[in-house]
């Protein structure tokens, strides 16, 4: 083996490399919050009496669990614009991104709401409340609750998944690796450094969110 | 000339979809022999092993799929190995799919009640016997369901070969949207094409796990 490694110039362009990771954090937690919102919208469309509602969510859910995250980004940022919706790179990959997690998500939390007991539901309907209200105030918490490791886990892999997004030139921590190499060809120290980066990103969230939930979740149960 | 997106077009993409389908199948043959060890490895008596395979999984779970292949298939040829991009994605993917799978079969074999275990063990069985005839068939029944899933996932996954230069499906798909300029038809198709691909699979995922909770 004759290659000499230098890491020299990886650390020498952390500035740039602590920019992408902004950008990772930026576009997996935007993209998170509203996937969670908007796939709360498909569980309950998924979990309702009528027919339509429920074909169009499952549709939609089976439709994105099955195709490649990558497909889906391409598909929104290369064909929609041929509909007359034109967006930034950034933008594309935001909204790639939330259609990709709220499938996901309305399947997380339907969990959590299907662990909700029935007699809970029906209290609350028997005092006259309206389904939203059901929700908002007997439901949501504790099947957030359930589900939180669930959740968790669903936010590391999109922040995993975002670098996926450097492939339609979105501004995050892969794409500016990808650049670094382009001007380097330190290949491997480059790919090595932001798979530890990576790395680090993903342990640090794992127990940071843990943390949080235990302190948001601290009520007790019974 | 611009070509239109017609059914020769779809052939093209249907003829990448076959190495989609084969990069799958290799990659879940060879991750999940090399899974099935580090799976082993994961509820083995010494601790220094249990750690050392816990670690490998951590690694392959907490970072990117296409940092993993672009570290292999840029990382390889620094230790004198010429690589072509097939063998580059087989090792990559397979070690990502041993990894993952590694996960799935630790859990699904310590959900095999220990009784099996001990009572093959008061019976003089040896380890391999044990493992193989007693706990490995009724872990693999619990572990099917998790396992297909993780076949769709190596599925989808394969379209990262594509920013590598492999022409799968979606590799096809950049190429047909480029000639064609119809990149909303294209990626639909090609969207399409993984989505009948992966649905059987999910859907048999599915009965068989409701099958078991049944059974349970």
């Amino acid at each position: 083996m004759s290659y000499t490694f230098d890491f020299g110039p990886v650390f020498a362009a952390w500035p740039m490399l602590w920019t992408g990771v902004l950008g990772t954090l930026k576009l997996s937690s935007l993209s998170m919050v509203m996937g969670v919102a908007l796939g709360v919208v498909f569980m309950m469309m998924r979990t309702s009496n009528k027919a339509v509602p429920k074909v169009i969510a499952i549709g939609y859910i089976e439709l994105i669990r099955n195709t490649p995250i990558l497909v889906q980004v391409f598909f929104v940022f290369f064909g929609l614009p041929a509909l007359g919706l034109r967006m930034s790179a950034e933008q594309g990959a935001i909204l790639a991104m939330t259609l990709n997690c709220a499938a996901y998500a309305a399947e997380i939390v339907r969990g959590g709401v299907q662990s909700i007991r029935s007699g809970q539901i029906e209290a609350g309907r028997a005092l006259g409340m309206h389904t939203l209200d059901i929700y908002r105030f007997i439901i949501f918490r504790p099947a957030i609750r359930a589900v939180y490791p669930a959740l968790c886990s669903q936010f590391i892999l999109m922040m995993l998944n975002s670098s996926l997004m450097s492939s339609v030139s979105a501004e995050e921590l892969t794409y500016f690796a990808q650049t670094l190499d382009t001007q380097t060809f330190r290949s491997f120290e480059i790919y090595f450094v932001l798979g530890v980066v990576y790395l680090m990103l993903s342990q640090f969230f794992s127990v940071a969110l843990q943390v949080v939930g235990r302190v948001y979740f601290s009520y007790p149960t019974k | 000339m611009i070509r239109e997106f017609g059914s020769a077009e779809f052939l093209f993409l249907l003829e990448g979809a076959r190495w989609t389908v084969v990069l799958s199948l290799v990659a879940f043959t060879c991750g999940g022999t090399l899974g099935l060890v580090v799976a082993l490895g994961r509820v083995a008596k010494p601790a220094l092993l249990r750690a050392l395979m816990a670690v490998y999984i951590q690694i392959f779970q907490g970072t990117p799929l296409l940092v993993q292949l672009f570290f292999v298939y840029f990382g390889l040829p620094l230790l004198g190995v010429k690589v072509d991009i097939w063998v580059a994605l087989t090792i990559g993917l397979s070690l990502h799919t041993s990894a993952f799978l590694g996960e799935i079969w630790r859990g699904s074999i310590q959900a095999v009640p220990g009784g099996q275990s001990e009572a093959a063990r008061a019976l003089g069985i040896g380890y391999v016997h044990r493992m193989f005839d007693v706990v490995l068939p009724q872990a693999f029944r619990i572990g099917l369901p998790a396992t297909i899933s993780f076949l769709v996932n190596l599925i989808k996954g394969t379209a990262l070969a594509a920013l590598l230069g492999l022409t799968e499906l979606t590799r096809s798909g950049q190429l047909m949207a480029n000639i064609t300029f119809q990149p909303l038809q294209v990626y639909g198709a090609v969207g399409l094409i993984y989505f009948f691909i992966c649905l059987p699979l999910t859907y048999c995922s599915a009965r068989i796990e409701r099958r078991l909770n049944v059974a349970r």
